[in-house]
């Protein structure tokens, strides 16, 4: 906000000169020129950190999944919540249409799957976690359990689960 | 280990890009220049007067950056001058020839690469030598670099590094990276699920209370 505070002002003396080369002193384009350029700069940096900000959070959608912890949500401007929505909301429309008629969930299996169970250790508390066929598991520092790849595998990318190879 | 979050990286040759932070940073170097002509009233942002009234007189040494040098360069020249940093001159072109791989790249200004190429740029009758002087320095250091990098598993490679400039630390980052994942596969860690890295720095962040 304060960079676009500069913008303006140098904007406005750039005017000023402007209607004063105009009226023929032309010695002065230096001095356009050389704001123009400090204009175009800060421009520059501007839009370069607003989309690095946007890479960042598209890579949180593959990481964290459909939804954001509170921390971060705190940290992100309106337009970016709304941009995050959208993109989650292209990303379902994607995997909808991808492979047969449920879809395709590309969030799932990013590194080639070698069985169906796996055996994972719980790194926090987490509470309780129930599996398709209605049993729960309550998740406990340090319990281990064997559960189905495909339920685990959003809660050991987050940090909550940790995988281990027997 | 595989990552979701991809920054736009270097331009490559004459043109930078517009958004990579990299290309950004590279060109707040500074050159040196001369002014051609009176400037007026820009005294007291390039440092050198006292008011705001000031004028530089013509053909004072200004030290400015880059981007600056790009934007005020006309090729009819009546604003700016630009000289070549004398890493780019003669006697450290002859340097570069007799060796280049024991130059310490990033002490002499950590974007040589990317800051000759934008070099080239501006009109200037050495032009050609300078490229064929960059050329030629990554061409012998490239093999140094990879071989370092290939053979450096879960070292302290500080002491390898600290001479590289911006371009050379990239290349040397993906060559351990390579190297990494390819010993994650051979140990069979390659079907492993992890924590991504960016959870793991999230975690470990404190996250403040932002004023304002």
């Amino acid at each position: 906000r304060q960079t676009l505070e500069e913008m303006r002002e140098l904007y406005e003396q750039n005017q000023a000169d402007v209607s004063e080369a105009k009226a023929g002193r032309t010695d002065l384009i230096f001095l356009i020129r050389f704001r123009h350029c400090c204009l175009l700069r800060n421009q520059r940096c501007i839009l370069a950190y607003l989309y690095d900000r946007l890479l960042r959070i598209r890579a949180l959608r593959w990481e964290y999944g459909s939804v954001l912890p509170n921390t971060i949500q705190f940290h992100m401007s309106a337009e970016e919540v709304e941009w995050f929505s959208r993109y989650k909301k292209s990303l379902a429309t994607y995997m909808r249409s991808v492979g047969g008629e449920e879809g395709l969930d590309l969030t799932q299996d990013i590194k080639p799957p070698k069985s169906l169970y796996i055996e994972v250790r719980c790194l926090r508390d987490y509470g309780e976690f129930e599996i398709d066929d209605g049993t729960t598991v309550l998740l406990k520092k340090n319990s281990q359990h064997f559960l189905p790849r495909w339920k685990c595998e959003q809660l050991i990318r987050q940090g909550i689960l940790e995988h281990i190879l027997s | 280990m595989s990552e979701a979050y991809f920054p736009v990286g270097p331009g490559l040759g004459l043109e930078e890009n517009f958004l990579s932070l990299d290309d950004i940073l590279m060109s707040q170097e500074k050159l040196p220049g001369r002014a051609e002509n009176t400037l007026p009233r820009l005294a007291f942002a390039l440092g050198q007067g006292a008011g705001t009234g000031d004028s530089i007189p013509e053909g004072t040494k200004l030290e400015i950056p880059l981007w600056l040098a790009k934007g005020l360069h006309d090729s009819k020249r009546r604003i700016i001058s630009v000289e070549l940093p004398k890493i780019y001159k003669e006697a450290w072109r002859t340097v570069f020839s007799a060796d280049a791989t024991v130059v310490d790249l990033h002490k002499m200004g950590p974007y040589y690469y990317g800051f000759g190429s934008q070099l080239l740029n501006f009109d200037n009758p050495e032009n050609p030598e300078i490229a064929q002087t960059l050329l030629q320095t990554f061409i012998n250091r490239f093999r140094h670099i990879m071989d370092s990098s290939q053979n450096a598993y879960n070292e302290d490679t500080s002491a390898l590094v600290a001479r590289l400039d911006e371009l050379e630390r990239a290349l040397f980052q993906a060559g351990q990276k390579g190297l990494n994942d390819f010993q994650c596969w051979e140990k069979g860690q390659a079907s492993q699920i992890t924590a991504s890295s960016l959870v793991q720095n999230y975690g470990k962040r404190k996250f403040t209370e932002v004023d304002g």
